[in-house]
């Protein structure tokens, strides 16, 4: 476990170190710059988070409880702020110990997200690691609209050397499910990962599609613990609420896979969300590789943006 | 909800804003202010956002807007100029090589931006100009990303070049031009892997391709609900690798592409085209002042006409609106209309072109339910000839036949011909209205909207 506490941070230090320069950066030279506690103060560390995607909504949220704190604890001091700063956005982001309760019971684990934020790629991930921790996988390739989507699941389950069921291209992405759900049962699979087509969350037919395979799940699985992870892309801005929001509605999902959180200069959003919607990011994407799926660590990730120890160089 | 789209925003601020008489330098700022916050909302890059607001507040409260007879309108136009100027103020092509020779086209950007569906969309959209493409395989480390393009490929009836054994994306794209060459493509299109900025031997690699091949454009690809980042993104691409446009893809959800509003800024590159869709026929092109029109809730109106100008075949047009005239609509031509729809990319979309209707994709898309379209469709296809040219014909023995053809319930029919019985007598008190419009040769388009659905 702390070797794995260990890779994650480095993996995030590496994956972060622009953001963190970006942020703490500009953070530091807010603090240090000036010498008293004023509204331009106020207004110049409102831009930097705007700008670090956290949101206007959130931001203003922060800011506010950052004043209250400065105002009963009489701080003076624009540094002192900083770490009043970290702790509230740590306060934010914490998880609750049950998050991954998951894990450890016979699960089918259902994966949406707008095209092209990792779903795929995702479910690869989880499979391997849940293969290496022993349990029985099997994923279903309910992708059934784009092209060569099976074929690149297929080969992702070959690599974890898990069970795949497909469905042919066109077909009812509900049905293989269903036959994905019975194979489940039959071969006492522990966890069942159930892959689904890209869809942009304003088309409101392929959310009813969506609403469908979750309607088949709970009705044909309902002794198994049912997780809903929505895959929401680290570059994205704003627009990551109005996906998180409206794949809750759909699928009532009980967590969050942030991706691709190696390259991009903002973290953010994630603070926004779960600010927002009050739902957790579980897991994050830091890599192309097969373990660069992590769980998230909330005290690490706002380290990691604001603990100027850990800058290189 | 707390993040309206951009265009309801400013709409609303601008309502504010018509409502009064004459401005105060208060009004404006405080309109700006909200202007402001609107398009950080809609991940429009901070710097641009303060740049912009800046030089429309120094114009706004200028003597311009004090001398203006209707202020509020003032306002929206130097923020429509604005909006516009920085986009761009004019429509760009891609640039082709002259006469036969190959133009080569590398399509680079970050995973899952949608190089490879963009990539098929544009070579089915040259196609319509005459062009014979070759899409090109160089993502080399996708998991079946080869077989993505062959399949799109195949969909549009476009050649694809794949060397499934190597892993030089080099070599693949060296092979391939001189493929080009021997069989006659004048365009090779070079779909490359996701991969991100930062990652040094990445970049190197598309560096690479560009020293071996003679690549004549590239073309990043930039997910329209891209936060703060799609600045950083286009800079960093367009130092290592030099770019020559952008396209934005995925403009069919409900981010306002903030993203497109700052990286032309930032970078200077032009957006050429916008993904609207998952079909691969939804490509559209980029209009930089239609788009601020759009951004404002003005509508994208001339989008919509150039849209129908393109795809209504002007004969059935005539002889459609000479039928409306005297109200005689029958259901071959209800049936027509539906195809000239679906040719537009059906109502939804065309609706969407509508002003002040852009934002509200979702609430349309629950309106006008495809599926039911379809459904209609088939009642109508389970006339016969004779039931379609006279409506009146339809006994309850052939609605029951009807029905049973169509696979719907007998009452599924009945409300549908009612329903067509209604807005056939509507047309009938319309024909004043329908002839004006033809007259004025817009092709009867408003027209359209009265048909029953």
């Amino acid at each position: 476990m702390s070797e794995e506490k260990i890779g994650f941070f480095e993996r995030l230090k590496n994956g972060l170190t622009k953001t963190r320069n970006n942020i703490v950066n500009s953070i530091d030279s807010v603090f240090s710059g000036f010498k008293t506690i004023d509204d331009d103060f106020y207004e110049e560390l409102e831009e930097i988070l705007v700008m670090g995607d956290i949101g206007i909504k959130a931001t203003d949220q922060i800011i506010t409880e950052l004043k209250k704190e400065v105002k009963q604890r009489h701080i003076k001091e624009p540094a002192d702020c900083r770490s009043i700063l970290i702790n509230t956005i740590k306060e934010q982001m914490k998880v609750d110990q049950d998050a991954y309760a998951f894990e450890n019971k016979t699960s089918v684990i259902l994966i949406v997200g707008v095209n092209g934020v990792g779903k795929t790629t995702t479910i690869g991930k989880l499979a391997s690691i849940y293969k290496a921790q022993g349990k029985k996988v099997l994923i279903a390739a309910a992708d059934t609209f784009r092209a060569a989507a099976s074929e690149q699941l297929e080969e992702w389950a070959d690599r974890a050397g898990v069970d795949i069921i497909t469905g042919k291209e066109g077909s009812d992405p509900a049905s293989v499910i269903f036959d994905a759900v019975n194979a489940a049962k039959a071969r006492k699979t522990d966890v069942l990962l159930c892959d689904t087509a890209g869809r942009l969350h304003n088309k409101k037919n392929l959310m009813e599609e969506l609403k469908k395979i979750d309607r088949i799940i709970e009705r044909e699985f309902p002794d198994a613990y049912k997780e809903s992870l929505v895959v929401l892309d680290g570059a994205t801005g704003q627009n990551a609420l109005m996906q998180a929001r409206e794949f809750k509605d759909a699928t009532n999902i009980t967590g969050i896979v942030l991706t691709k959180m190696d390259g991009t200069a903002k973290g953010g959003i994630a603070v926004a969300i779960q600010s927002e919607l009050q739902v957790p990011v579980k897991y994050i994407g830091v890599g192309e590789k097969i373990n660069d799926l992590q769980k998230f660590d909330p005290d690490d990730f706002v380290d990691a943006l604001f603990d100027r120890s850990q800058e290189k160089e | 909800m707390a993040f309206e789209s951009l265009t309801d925003k400013l709409q609303s601020v601008f309502k504010n804003l018509r409502s009064k008489g004459r401005l105060t330098e208060e009004d404006v700022k405080a309109a700006l202010k909200e202007v402001k916050m609107a398009l950080l909302e809609a991940d429009v890059n901070f710097k641009v956002v303060k740049q912009f607001v800046k030089t429309v507040e120094e114009r706004a409260i200028g003597q311009d807007v004090m001398n203006g007879l209707n202020p509020g309108q003032m306002v929206v136009k130097i923020v429509n100029e604005e909006l516009t100027a920085l986009m761009g103020s004019e429509t760009t092509e891609i640039a082709f090589q002259p006469g036969k020779s190959i133009t080569v086209i590398m399509m680079c950007g970050l995973q899952g931006a949608g190089k490879t569906t963009t990539t098929a969309k544009i070579a089915g959209k040259l196609k319509l100009k005459g062009k014979k493409s070759l899409l090109v395989a160089c993502d080399v480390y996708r998991p079946a990303a080869i077989k993505q393009l062959q399949i799109n490929g195949e969909k549009q009836d476009v050649e694809v070049f794949a060397l499934p054994d190597s892993k030089e994306p080099v070599t693949i794209a060296k092979e391939a031009v001189a493929y080009a060459e021997k069989n006659g493509h004048n365009i090779v299109i070079l779909d490359t892997a996701g991969r991100l900025h930062i990652d040094e031997d990445m970049m190197q690699e598309l560096q690479n391709i560009k020293e071996h091949v003679t690549v004549h454009q590239t073309l990043l690809v930039v997910d329209a609900m891209t936060g703060q980042d799609a600045v950083n993104i286009a800079k960093e691409f367009n130092e290592k690798i030099g770019l020559d446009g952008v396209v934005l893809t995925k403009m069919d959800g409900d981010s306002r592409g903030g993203a497109a509003l700052s990286v032309k800024a930032v970078t200077g590159k032009p957006i050429i085209y916008i993904g609207m869709g998952e079909k691969l026929s939804d490509l559209e092109q980029f209009y930089p002042d239609r788009m601020a029109g759009r951004i404002l809730g003005m509508g994208d109106v001339l989008s919509l006409i150039e849209k129908v100008q393109a795809d209504v075949d002007v004969d059935k047009e005539k002889q459609m609106a000479a039928k409306l005239k005297k109200g005689k609509f029958d259901f071959e031509d209800y049936l027509e209309s539906m195809n000239q729809m679906k040719k537009m990319g059906g109502l939804a979309s065309i609706l969407g072109m509508m002003p002040g209707m852009g934002s509200k994709m979702g609430d349309i898309e629950s309106m006008v339910d495809e599926n039911q379209l379809k459904r209609m469709e088939a009642i109508v296809l389970s006339m016969t000839p004779a039931e379609r040219q006279n409506p009146k014909l339809l006994n309850p023995g052939r609605k029951h036949r009807i029905a049973k053809g169509a696979g719907v319930d007998i009452s599924v029919v009945n409300r549908f011909i009612k329903q067509f019985e209604q807005s056939q007598k509507m047309m009938k008190q319309l024909p004043g209205m329908m002839g004006g419009i033809g007259k004025k040769g817009r092709g009867g388009f408003p027209g359209r909207l009265n048909f029953p659905f």
